[in-house]
């Protein structure tokens, strides 16, 4: 049985079950309660579960993050909205150098459940400060769990796994995709963190893609079978860890590599995955693997400027097509 | 600052306190002078930011401190681990960076923790403390506990974001949180009063509507007698209080900083001359509650115990290689991390 609902809807829905499931579950963040998140990720909440358990925060991302440290040290399991991914450079500090580390500079005394939730993509207009992916800085700090998940079924049942799991999970959401309807399945499911999903099977090459992009590599893998290329698409749905052995075993069979994901290009997360399989694909492949990521410029604020910028459908298709036709 | 010290009998203390205080004083002064000592022995690597000068506040502040509290330290934070009655030998041999330590040599000085102790950590970062002490605080409230949180920083640290951040909130929330900030004067090398337009850190406390009292941060009576005030108004769901502890670093910023090129000497010895340990003492004895004989024999014990954690710590063994590829992440479901 399923049920069509947004992509935000889904996400409130896990949200809202966690924290009847457990009473330690509590969500802070700008504007979570009165108006229900900026994306409308906890409508309703604050009326269920009240002021204490849904708070809105003053504009302090560096010590309402550090606060919710203090909370997951002493019994309780905070959910932390950052608004924007690149909000979360205002609490790198609390982020990279105390919820990372906290556990293992103290010898593993502590226990952290924490799940910071924010949000990646550009594609609404929104420039240079509200569009960034940056989820490739929280893959590189040890210590924080990254889940990237692509639609609104994948994204319920991985919220519900991070928010249950005892170390601090970045959670991250696309903006673009939040009013988007999906099928979900009706009750109650999770998904574990480090198995990736394969999306659509394929001989001819792999393409592992994440969050929306999986579903557009979808698309486009759709359009290229019909001209005789066979796609076989790959969502991580977590970076750390990351599900090493679904993507070795692909890249084996189909010989070809291609990762596409919205962050900037340069130290993009496709470098990490690449460089981290290689060892175990190098005599697989055919072609030398390729990257389709966010050109290394900050976001434009026009649409004519901003959109020949983000990776999509069509660059998917032209991509693949040209790694075929050389 | 002059010495005008108060009767200890005004301040209503049975002997045991007063004489438990003054213990956990001197075990503050020879831990850091130990610390001095294998330093200079070179058995300890990296830094350890010490105490000295400072021990008054943590021992006034943590006598007011139930088992069921929490405390959130610093770099400098020997202090507060001792009075909070932390286990001597685990902080030496993390000091040293044994297996034996309290975090296993991963934290060294900067980053110990006694989570059974509601010691919440050290911490390497000025400044990074206040939140996480601040959200301790609403975790009390939270769960509905008469709990209560001591957010210690220094005076470089109220110049951090965090401290108006954390501040702002905690006095929105009235959580239960007592900001006690040990105003040593300096920030390593960069004094206080130069590089802030308003060195009376107290006087901010208005702005967030919050009571706030500047105290002699050397006089361990009035920092008890303080802070039991703002212990007492935070349990009955009041608020947060500021305290700030006027004090002085009297050694440099850390083991191996003689601490001579950036201050005055004539301001040092001022401040030596109101050491914490020495007025305590002086008046202990002048007051008639404690005799010299068993001043002494405090004296003694408290320099065995750290001979004893100095011992412990040498003897310890070094962790395994292997063991700096733990504790990571809580195992949960066996799912391997790189």
């Amino acid at each position: 049985m399923t049920k069509k609902i947004t992509y935000a809807q889904a996400i409130c829905e896990a949200i809202d079950e966690e924290m009847a499931r457990d009473k330690n579950v509590l969500i802070l963040g700008e504007d979570v309660g009165v108006l229900g998140g900026n994306f409308k990720t906890a409508v309703g909440l604050q009326e269920k579960y009240g002021d204490l358990r849904v708070k809105d925060t003053p504009i302090s991302e560096n010590s309402f993050l550090g606060m919710s440290l203090g909370m997951a040290l002493t019994g309780l399991r905070p959910i932390v909205e950052i608004m924007f991914s690149d909000f979360l450079l205002l609490a790198a500090d609390q982020l990279l150098n105390q919820i990372a580390k906290i556990r293992y500079m103290s010898g593993g005394q502590a226990k952290v459940p924490l799940t910071v939730r924010t949000t990646i993509g550009a594609g609404r207009s929104s420039a240079a400060q509200h569009s960034q992916s940056l989820h490739a800085i929280m893959c590189h700090i040890p210590g924080l769990k990254v889940v990237i998940p692509s639609s609104a079924a994948e994204a319920k049942g991985l919220l519900k796994t991070a928010i249950r799991e005892d170390n601090p999970v970045v959670f991250i959401e696309h903006k673009m995709e939040y009013n988007q309807l999906y099928e979900i399945p009706e009750g109650e499911y999770t998904i574990p963190l480090g198995k990736a999903n394969v999306l659509r099977e394929g001989s001819d090459i792999t393409v592992i893609a994440t969050s929306n992009l999986a579903l557009k590599a979808v698309k486009a893998a759709d359009e290229l079978a019909k001209e005789g290329i066979e796609i076989e698409v790959i969502d991580p749905r977590t970076l750390i860890p990351l599900d090493r052995d679904t993507l070795i075993a692909s890249v084996k069979k189909t010989g070809r590599l291609l990762i596409t994901d919205e962050g900037y290009e340069r130290c993009n997360i496709a470098a990490e995955i690449v460089m981290d399989l290689m060892p175990d694909i190098f005599y697989d492949l055919d072609n030398p693997p390729e990257r389709l990521c966010l050109p290394n410029f900050p976001l434009p604020f026009s649409p004519a400027l901003e959109f020949p910028l983000i990776p999509d459908q069509q660059k998917l298709y032209k991509k693949i097509k040209k790694i075929f036709e050389g | 600052m002059e010495n005008k010290f108060k009767p200890i009998k005004s301040y209503n203390l049975n002997k045991e306190k007063l004489l438990k205080m003054y213990f956990t004083m001197t075990k503050i002064r020879d831990f850091e002078n130990a610390i001095t000592d294998v330093y200079s022995r070179g058995l300890m690597n990296g830094l350890a930011h010490l105490y000295i000068g400072e021990e008054a506040i943590a021992t006034g502040v943590c006598a007011n401190i139930t088992p069921k509290d929490y405390a959130v330290s610093t770099h400098r934070g020997h202090g507060h681990l001792i009075a909070q009655g932390a286990d001597l030998k685990k902080m030496m041999a993390e000091v040293l960076g044994r297996k034996t330590g309290y975090c296993k040599g991963k934290g060294g000085s900067m980053h110990i923790m006694d989570a059974s102790k509601g010691i919440l950590g050290a911490n390497g970062i000025v400044g990074a403390g206040i939140p996480m002490a601040t959200g301790a605080a609403y975790s009390a409230k939270y769960r509905g506990t008469d709990q209560v949180v001591v957010s210690f920083f220094g005076d470089a640290a109220s110049n951090q974001g965090t401290f108006h951040e954390s501040i702002n909130m905690a006095a929105a929330w009235k959580l239960p949180v007592v900001y006690v900030c040990e105003n040593n004067l300096f920030g390593i090398s960069v004094d206080i009063r130069k590089v802030t337009g308003n060195p009376n850190i107290a006087d901010r406390a208005f702005g967030y509507g919050i009571p706030g009292v500047a105290i002699d941060g050397n006089d361990v009576l009035e920092v008890y007698r303080v802070t039991h005030t703002a212990f007492v108004r935070a349990r009955k769901g009041e608020g947060p209080t500021l305290i700030e502890c006027k004090t002085y670093r009297q050694k440099g910023h850390h083991a191996g900083d003689p601490g001579t090129a950036y201050r005055l000497e004539e301001e040092k010895e001022t401040w030596v001359k109101r050491d914490p340990i020495k007025t305590f003492k002086e008046r202990l004895i002048k007051e008639e509650i404690i005799n010299e004989k068993e001043i002494e024999n405090l004296e003694k014990e408290s320099r065995k115990l750290i001979e004893e954690a100095v011992q412990f710590a040498e003897n310890s063994p070094f962790p395994e290689p292997e063991e700096a590829y733990q504790d990571l992440f809580y195992e949960t479901e066996g799912v391997k991390e790189r």
